[in-house]
């Protein structure tokens, strides 16, 4: 009798959940801890905060740097172009097919990223590319000689921006739609012109969503590897091709290096990540 | 003016993006000196690199599919219906493969599973192929656990598991010919999306050492003139297929759901 | 002239029509509702006038001046929508100062007139809260108080109370009135409900159509309707087939039975019209001898009594249809059975004539 109830008490519901948490927890929790343990720990197993300390050399920190500096400015530029078309699609007047087209359009672009995406810049704006001779050709301007490179930042800064502005018309649209158009009538009516409406309503309502998006955007280039490596060849120094080198040949001489260097990588998508969720949060209690 | 500036700017989108888009088309046309041919892609078609390689991703990509489905839908579905608090904790754990960096996943594979651990599945080649698709499987679960959580979200889940028990369904019962026909919209677009996202992979599958598409890709990239272009072009259409899938399946359930 | 005077305005969109030739005065203070169904062309006239829609035609007076081209944000007018169009961004006080603050008026000022208003809906203490922390009711007050606060000269309601609870609902009518007396401000108000039409306003626009049919205060429009429509619109309404005997003395026979309407009627002899009789002109006897005395009155068997409180709305067979009639409530006398039959009386005068 009371070995049923107990049995009944047990939480039985929850080994329905078993598969998926035993899954999660073999391939994505416990690989991620064993890398972030790695990073405090030294050769003979003792707690140590020498790996972090050993980041700080100028080659890792020009890395670090001029992967946040990539990722910030395609993300900001990504989001400043991304809205714009959104803002054209959603309010800008415009027949109703396009915003199918513009939709369906960003979900295949964001979607085609990584080593196509390289290839397809490569026969763009390559010395050979389409763009390069149409210009050569027809408007006599040789980008090269004018020193173009398309393995520099802004060269790498627009080949990401490929990927981050569908991503942000993705996501930044329905924000767009949740503009109630009787917040501009009232507005209007209470005397405020267009500008007025944008600075004091629009903007700040749609504030967080567009800090949130940026955020999503630096972590999601800041985590692009394949584009970069098939641009490049791992030449680049960027933080995530450094560790992808780290990883097949060790070149760092210290296995622990690379577990502090895929440490300070998850603190910074984390910490981007997290201003997205707390972002979206905020946007969504004002929106309902 | 509005308008205008609209059209403006839809017209730099359209510049912006469609001009990669030709730039490859019309480079991966050029292999033939002086003309346009398809060489390029019957090069690429002709290689047995490719064939192999393009096969093996894709069945990744299926076994994927069919691995994550069968570890999502019945996850999601009871966790909506026995387990409600556990909620916020499964939208955590499936929004992680999103903010740590797939390449931190994979070394922690390389250091989790090598030859010296307790299970160690990089030690033989199937052993590995099963790791790859585990790695596929954690990169497509945000996508896959949110189609799916949307998709049942719209029936209404307890009444009708309750019906099909009170009808003698079993569970297996219930989940086959009730749920799973209920969000098939949402699972076809889980993994419709999810054959986008493995077919061109390449982080995994070349520190995995597989010989998968996509460290093939990288390959061609650096081995060859024209034919990189071909594949990105046949990428951007396989992509687009995906997608195009996505939209017709959604359509699709449209006729088929009660009208309100 | 009206202090605001709509003249010949007219509206369509491509080919519809939407607003036919509406005329309509409004002197100062005075609330004017517009009432009809969906589509009447009421909500496209208010918006005329705040100036979100340009009328194909006709011009917008406010005070004298020609308001007609001018956009929205020059004309100084006041407007609560439906769905609370509270800034969800910005605090209650900071939406009811919206106006003031846009006017360039000094942050004491605006603080001063922000607790006024605040005040004056009753929500004094709610100043520094978010739109999404209040109720619909609430939301909807500080709607209003944000469309006073610049002392607008006129002040146009689009449904505002059609989003609420029906408890809310009632005790808002009554609110938004006391306010608007208290400031004495010229408004208009939209609205398909006829109970809120008539208990609010000093004189109600019954619209058909994209027109007027009929404009008056509520006990005209209710006892007096102008037209089949508005008869049929306001208020619930029986209608009976009557044979005209005499339309000059206005003698009418109902079911055989002969009726005194005291009113001339527009029809010939032996036409048949039709009269309206409102359910609470009705009523109920026992005694159904009555019918055969003489006195007008018709047989009918009580086909369901629905028992809603302070009134007893009584359905009643006849030969002649249906009829409705509401009895008042009291303790001492229970509504009829179902089935019994009784007699039903109503005067002549108390009977609508349709045309």
């Amino acid at each position: 009798m009371r070995s049923s109830r107990l049995w009944r008490a047990l939480p039985w519901n929850g080994l329905g959940a078993v598969p998926f948490l035993l899954f999660a927890l073999l391939f994505l929790l416990l690989p991620t801890a064993n890398i972030v343990a790695g990073a405090f720990v030294d050769s003979d197993g003792g707690f140590t905060l020498k790996n972090i300390f050993n980041l700080f050399t100028p080659e890792i920190m020009n890395a670090f740097w001029l992967s946040i500096r990539l990722s910030f400015t395609s993300a900001l530029i990504g989001c400043i172009l991304g809205f714009a078309i959104a803002l054209a699609v959603v309010l800008g007047g415009l027949p109703g097919w396009i915003r199918g087209i513009v939709m369906t359009f960003s979900g295949v672009t964001s979607n085609f990223a990584g080593v196509p995406l390289a290839f397809a810049y490569v026969a763009t704006l390559g010395r050979v590319g389409f763009v390069t001779l149409l210009l050569r050709d027809w408007f006599g301007v040789n980008i090269y000689a004018l020193g173009f490179n398309m393995i520099s930042f802004w060269g790498l800064v627009a080949a990401y921006v490929f990927f981050q502005i569908p991503l942000m018309v993705l996501i930044i649209t329905p924000a767009i739609d949740g503009l109630k158009r009787e917040w501009r009538e009232a507005a209007e009516v209470l005397g405020a012109t267009g500008g007025q409406y944008w600075r004091m309503v629009a903007l700040p309502v749609l504030g967080p969503s567009l800090l949130g998006t940026l955020a999503l955007l630096f972590a999601n280039a800041f985590g692009a590897v394949a584009t970069a490596i098939a641009l490049t060849g791992s030449l680049l120094s960027i933080a995530p091709i450094l560790l992808f080198n780290q990883i097949r040949g060790d070149v760092l001489q210290d296995p622990h290096l690379g577990y502090a260097l895929a440490f300070a990588m998850i603190v910074i998508t984390g910490i981007s990540n997290g201003v997205y969720v707390v972002m979206r949060t905020r946007a969504e209690r004002w929106i309902k | 003016m509005k308008r205008i500036l609209s059209w403006a700017t839809i017209g730099f989108a359209v510049v912006y993006f469609f001009l990669p888009l030709v730039g490859m088309l019309e480079f991966s046309l050029k292999m033939r000196r002086g003309e346009y041919s398809l060489d390029a892609y019957r090069s690429v078609m002709g290689d047995p690199q490719f064939q192999a390689t393009f096969g093996y991703s894709v069945l990744m990509a299926c076994l994927t599919i069919v691995f994550g489905v069968l570890v999502v839908v019945p996850t999601v579905f009871w966790v909506r219906l026995k387990l409600p608090r556990l909620r916020p904790f499964m939208e955590f754990i499936t929004l992680l493969p999103l903010v740590i960096p797939p390449i931190v996943i994979v070394f922690g594979y390389i250091r989790l599973f090598n030859t010296s651990s307790w299970l160690p599945l990089t030690g033989s080649a199937l052993g590995t192929d099963f790791l790859l698709m585990c790695g596929y499987a954690v990169l497509a679960l945000p996508y896959m656990y949110r189609a799916v959580d949307t998709g049942l979200a719209a029936i209404d889940l307890a009444t009708l598991t309750e019906a099909a028990q009170s009808l003698g369904a079993g569970w297996i019962t219930v989940l086959a010919r009730v749920i799973l026909p209920n969000v098939l919209v949402a699972v076809l677009s889980g993994a419709f999306l999810t054959f986008a996202i493995v077919i061109g992979e390449y982080v995994f599958a070349a520190l995995l050492d597989r010989p998968a598409f996509g460290p093939y890709l990288v390959w061609a990239g650096g081995n060859k003139a024209y034919e990189p272009a071909a594949l990105a072009v046949m990428t951007f259409a396989l992509t687009w297929a995906c997608m195009m899938l996505i939209q017709l399946a959604t359509k699709f359930s449209k006729h088929t759901r009660m009208p309100r | 002239m009206a202090y605001l005077d709509l003249s010949g305005l007219q509206k369509s969109f491509g080919a519809n029509q939407v607003v036919k030739s509406f005329d309509l005065g409004v002197a100062k203070g005075e609330f004017v509702s517009l009432l009809g169904p969906s589509g009447c062309g009421k909500t496209t006239v208010l918006r005329m006038v705040a100036g979100f829609e340009t009328p194909t035609a006709g011009a917008i007076r406010i005070d004298g001046q020609d308001v007609t081209g001018q956009r929205p944000n020059q004309r100084n007018i006041g407007m609560v929508f439906q769905a609370y169009a509270l800034f969800p961004n910005l605090t209650v006080a900071q939406n009811v100062g919206f106006g003031l603050k846009i006017a360039g008026v000094s942050a004491k000022e605006t603080a001063d007139r922000v607790a006024e208003m605040l005040a004056l809906i009753g929500l004094p203490e709610m100043g520094a809260r978010y739109p999404f922390q209040l109720s619909g009711g609430q939301q909807q007050r500080v709607a209003l108080a944000r469309a006073l606060a610049p002392r607008p000269r006129v002040l146009l309601l689009d449904e505002p109370l059609s989003a609420l609870d029906a408890k809310i609902r009632v005790s808002l009518r009554s609110e938004i009135r006391d306010i608007q007396r208290k400031l004495g401000i010229t408004t208009i108000f939209v609205t398909h409900d006829q109970e809120e039409a008539l208990s609010m306003s000093d004189r109600v626009v019954v619209m058909n159509g994209g027109r007027a049919d009929q404009v008056g205060a509520p006990f005209e429009i209710y006892n007096h309707p102008a037209t089949r429509f508005v008869a049929q619109f306001v208020g619930t309404l029986n209608t009976l087939d009557a044979v005209v005997t005499n339309a000059a003395r206005g003698e009418v026979t109902v079911q055989g039975q002969p009726l005194q309407l005291g009113q001339a009627i527009a029809a010939g002899q032996g036409a048949t019209v039709g009269l309206a009789l409102r359910p609470e002109v009705v009523h109920l006897e026992a005694d159904t001898a009555l019918i055969s005395r003489g006195d007008f009155a018709l047989a009918a068997r009580i086909a369901s009594v629905d028992f809603l409180g302070a009134v007893i709305r009584v359905k009643a067979q006849t030969a002649a249809g249906v009829i409705a009639l509401d009895l008042f409530n009291r303790p001492d006398a229970p509504p009829p059975p179902v089935g019994a039959e009784m007699a039903l009386r109503f005067r002549g005068q108390d009977v609508i004539v349709l045309g």
